[in-house]
């Protein structure tokens, strides 16, 4: 048993000494809290677009002054002609025109129809659908702020409640799917090239001939990644509660006990990893390509699961992060408890206990 | 040729912080000859090398090194030296004669001349089969020779040496030897570091580094009388005893 | 010039003769090409609403109905319970709730106004905001629907009405893969040019074989360009893979000229290899190497606007996507391939690559010591 805490020592020596692996094993996931949680975010505001006035009448202006004063715009260009359209939008300047034919106002009071033309850059399709909704709002505002008579008989108010994320963050998303690239990353990535390096280097065999057992050697080499996940997760979860206001709503002991149950997952999955590679590159690219990759676009957190074609959803449902991800979204912003999630947790705890299994196994094999 | 030194070094030193891998050492080397650079792991040896190759560059002290002064005029000297790490120098991934393209080319050589290089190289050697062999797959000893090859084959003034017989049977290494024996005959002066003992008493003049420091420099006949040693293994344990006792 | 030439020969041996690298190459743009498109579709469509009919009016009836064919909601729930939908919505069974309050048809036709609840689940908050605009206009049409019923309206419309009309540029089919396209080919070439080149520098030293490098006579310039160029040229190469791919799987035939794209991309992977150059000069190990590239890049893409807009971020985020040449590739990417803009166009974008590519390349080779 002592020799098991001295190995577990000269592997947080590896770990602790390496300073520049440290140093980004630490920063990423606080960089990347930092960056989904202030600089990214899915809301459309100040969004440039560009006015073509035709008729530069009081209309016109009413409607351009709102368009103005509303946070989802920025007029940033005033255009002459039509043809002036095409090139500043090829310029990259602009996401939406808002063109005025000429006598605006006077075909409106006098004709009470007066068209206006929405023109947006597609290239976004959401984007421009928001954009064109949100112009069309003000649009109206301004058309019902015209009538003489007061409501329109017939109408039907809406009253809208956002539920868990009032404000629409981003990060309310962000977060779960930031942990799990983390300890992914760490878990398994940093864990498979610390066992691959060590038979590169011929070390391996070296502890294979000492009385340790193997897979007590394995088993400290994860040690250390372990405890750098859990202090991940830490520094995850302050910077979100204390700098994104990003609510803990759930139990913090479920939640822990997944995030921890996750890490193991990965550390199983570095092991796996490790087990088929011979190099540290092919550690590495197999991590990417083979984990890394498939957590970001299968886990759901960047790419909506369910607009999938069926083929790849199916592929999802393979992958640890997205049970992973719908845990955690759960417990943390919705609150609930492990009844909502108890079968999730399931699936994660047989996907640990089948990956441990298989890698164990070929790892016996491979030492043979 | 003129009978200037090979290598002349005076009062080399380098520092690492606080730590003095080299204190101050002076000494020359003569055209043609093969000079033994001795001392256990960790005495300044591969670094001492290091710096007169152009890889390190020295904290303080004067060298020369093929005629060329160590601090301005390094390219030069590295058009003019060799050099076989204790890594060995070729590429796993290229065949023999793809190394010697490379090497060969990077030192000027016209295709022409690598092209008889190579053949003779490999003639020499008895690798002519092997010629279109990817290196990884040579057992360890070629590869040493090889590497030897590969480094002189732009026949430069001097050939640094680190370490060149780590690992391989006696057999081999004898036959290395008669390698290094023959360029040095051809002209080439020899700087060779090791810490086998028996290899020393194959140099013309050896030098013993302790702690950084030249505590021996003679032939090998000399310093065994000197130190009333059977061979240079004894001379070496005598030194080194000193190095114990002056440990902090 | 002899010498660059045989070290190019040695480079592209080398990388030749690794399979790693090969399959990477190869495999990659084929993977990120053909699969990250079919992920990332971000249209918000099939949103789960339950609807909580309280009223059970035949008003509240059509509603409903007119909601159920509506292409962008399934109904998966129509209740008589809110606290059942809401439920329904922890459970991630229903996205939006709808609320139809007891005496919705009464309200509406005698009191002239009728008020309807909307709960949405706003932790995708794309999908919240569109659910809530698309909801919002069904009902509208259905208030329109209404007033028609009840209301006679005279020939000349009392009430002004503005007739918006909306029309999409450069993506009439609001086709989300001609946006991700060219995203993904930009993180493609990023990663194949700033990665492959770091790693390679840096497996030398780990190896050895630099000290080799060193110790003969190879100026520093000449080096770097040996390592240098067969990135490129493999950066160049999967750019062109990606754009067939393109073409061939997604239909995406750039509007603006492909010479356009080229010659940017040209002077792009300079700038990006320049610090895959960068980062191994300051890195022993290969993990490192990758670590920190890998940590560099993934900051650079995710500022770089792929898919949250630059627009929306706060200012310092956006000085930052000034400095950042992935920014830079996007925007271009995008705006020949959909817009179709000219050189002409993107010189601004050219100038500033170019920049970087010069003071990234630059420190690179004053930072490369032969000598340590």
């Amino acid at each position: 048993m002592k020799q098991f805490f001295y190995f577990i020592r000269k592997e947080f020596y590896h770990l602790l000494r390496d300073r520049r692996t440290l140093f980004i094993l630490f920063g990423m996931p606080v960089t990347q809290i930092l960056i989904f949680g202030f600089a990214l975010t899915n809301e459309v505001k100040n969004s440039r677009i560009a006015i073509l006035d035709n008729s530069k009448d009081e209309a016109t202006t009413a409607i351009i002054h709102q368009l103005e004063a509303s946070r989802y715009f920025d007029i940033v260009e005033n255009l002459n002609s039509y043809a002036e359209l095409e090139p500043t939008f090829q310029k990259g300047q602009i996401r939406l025109a808002v063109v005025f034919p000429e006598k605006f106002q006077s075909s409106l009071l006098h004709t009470n129809a007066a068209p206006i033309q929405l023109i947006a850059d597609a290239t976004d399709p959401n984007v421009a659908n928001t954009l064109t909704n949100y112009a069309s709002a003000i649009i109206m505002d301004y058309q019902n702020s015209m009538k003489e008579t007061q409501d329109f008989p017939y109408t039907i108010s809406t009253e809208l409640r956002m539920l868990y994320n009032p404000q629409l963050k981003g990060s309310y998303n962000f977060v779960p799917g930031v942990m799990a690239m983390v300890l992914m990353l760490v878990g398994a990535m940093m864990t498979s090239i610390s066992i691959v390096r060590e038979k590169e280097l011929g070390t391996m065999e070296i502890i294979l001939v000492s009385p340790i057992v193997p897979i007590r050697v394995i088993v400290a080499k994860m040690v250390p990644y372990l405890l750098l996940s859990m202090v991940n997760i830490a520094s995850i979860l302050l910077l979100s509660v204390y700098a994104l206001d990003v609510p803990i709503n759930g139990s913090l002991t479920l939640l822990v006990f997944e995030c921890f149950l996750f890490t193991l997952t990965a550390l199983a999955l570095g092991l796996l990893i490790s087990s088929i590679s011979d190099s540290q590159q092919v550690a590495m690219l197999v991590s990417l390509m083979g984990l890394f990759l498939p957590t970001i676009m299968f886990s759901g957190f960047m790419f909506p699961i369910e607009n999938m074609p069926i083929p790849l959803q199916v592929i999802s449902n393979f992958v640890p992060a997205k049970w992973f991800y719908y845990i955690v979204k759960d417990v943390m912003i919705k609150g609930t408890g492990l009844e909502t999630v108890w079968k999730e947790t399931l699936i994660l705890l047989g996907m640990l206990i089948v990956l441990l299994t298989i890698s164990i196994k070929k790892f016996k094999v491979r030492l043979e | 040729m003129s009978n200037a030194a090979a290598i002349s070094v005076s009062d080399l030193t380098k520092q690492f912080g606080d730590f003095t891998a080299v204190d101050a050492i002076t000494f020359e080397v003569q055209q043609g000859e093969i000079f033994g650079f001795l001392g256990a792991n960790g005495a300044g040896k591969t670094t001492a090398m290091r710096m007169l190759c152009g890889l390190s560059l020295p904290t303080s002290g004067k060298a020369n090194v093929a005629g060329f002064d160590l601090y301005k005029e390094s390219e030069k000297i590295k058009k003019n030296i060799g050099y076989m790490s204790q890594k060995f120098s070729l590429y796993e991934d290229l065949t023999i004669r793809e190394n010697n393209r490379f090497y060969g080319g990077i030192y000027g050589l016209t295709d022409q001349q690598i092209k008889e290089k190579t053949q003779f190289m490999l003639k020499h050697l008895h690798l002519e089969s092997q010629a279109d062999t990817l290196v990884k797959a040579l057992p360890l000893g070629w590869k040493q020779k090889l590497s030897f090859s590969v480094s002189m084959i732009h026949d430069p003034k001097i050939v640094f040496l680190d370490e060149p017989t780590g690992g391989v049977d006696p057999i081999t290494r004898r036959e290395f030897w008669t390698m290094i024996y023959e360029a040095a005959h051809r002209g080439t002066t020899v700087f060779v570091t090791t810490h086998y003992m028996d290899e020393a008493e194959y140099c013309d003049r050896v030098s013993i580094m302790v702690d950084g420091r030249i505590e021996a420099l003679d032939t090998p006949a000399a310093l065994t009388k000197q130190y009333n040693a059977k061979g240079m293994a004894e001379v070496f344990v005598q030194l080194a005893r000193k190095a114990k006792r002056s440990d902090n | 010039m002899r010498v660059l030439r045989i070290l190019l020969e040695k480079e592209f041996r080398q990388i030749f003769r690794n399979p790693a690298i090969l399959r990477l190459i190869f495999i990659m743009p084929i993977v990120q090409l053909l699969v990250l498109p079919l992920a990332a579709d971000y249209e918000v469509k099939d949103i789960n609403i339950a609807v909580v009919d309280q009223d059970h009016s035949s008003y509240s009836r059509s509603l409903t109905n007119k909601i159920s064919a509506s292409k962008y909601f399934n109904l998966v729930e129509y209740t008589n319970s809110y606290d059942e939908a809401i439920r329904g919505v922890e459970k991630d069974e229903a996205d939006v709730v709808l609320q139809i309050p007891a005496s919705f048809e009464k309200d509406l036709v005698k009191d002239d106004k009728a008020q309807l609840f909307m709960a949405l689940n706003a932790i995708n908050g794309v999908k919240a905001n569109l659910g809530g605009v698309y909801l919002r206009s069904i009902i509208n049409d259905f208030n329109g629907e209404v007033r028609l019923e009840w209301l006679q309206l005279p020939r000349f419309n009392p009430q002004p009405i503005i007739q918006i009309s909306s029309i999409n540029w450069f993506n009439p089919l609001l086709n989300y893969q001609f946006f991700m396209v060219p995203g993904i080919l930009v993180i493609l070439v990023t990663m194949v040019g700033s990665f492959l080149a770091a790693l390679n520098i840096v497996k030398e030293k780990e190896i050895g074989t630099i000290e080799q490098i060193n110790v003969t006579p190879i100026r520093k310039h000449q080096f770097i360009l040996g390592k240098l160029i067969p990135f490129w040229v493999l950066g160049m190469v999967v750019l062109s893979i990606g754009l067939l791919l393109a073409r061939v799987f997604y239909g995406i035939i750039p509007e603006g000229s492909l010479l356009t794209i080229y010659i940017f991309a040209v002077v792009y992977l300079l700038s990006v290899l320049g610090l895959g150059l960068l980062i191994s000069t300051y890195t022993e190990t290969q993990q490192q190497a990758m670590l920190i590239s890998f940590f560099i890049i993934m900051i650079f893409i995710l500022l770089g606007g792929l898919y949250t807009s630059i627009d929306s971020m706060p200012y310092w985020a956006q000085v930052f996507t000034k400095f950042n040449p992935v920014t830079y590739f996007i925007e271009v990417m995008r705006m020949v391939v959909l817009k179709g803009s000219s050189l002409y166009d993107i010189r601004q974008h050219l100038l500033i690559v170019t920049g970087f590519g010069i003071i990234l390349n630059v420190w690179a080779v004053i930072n490369y010591k032969k000598r340590s």
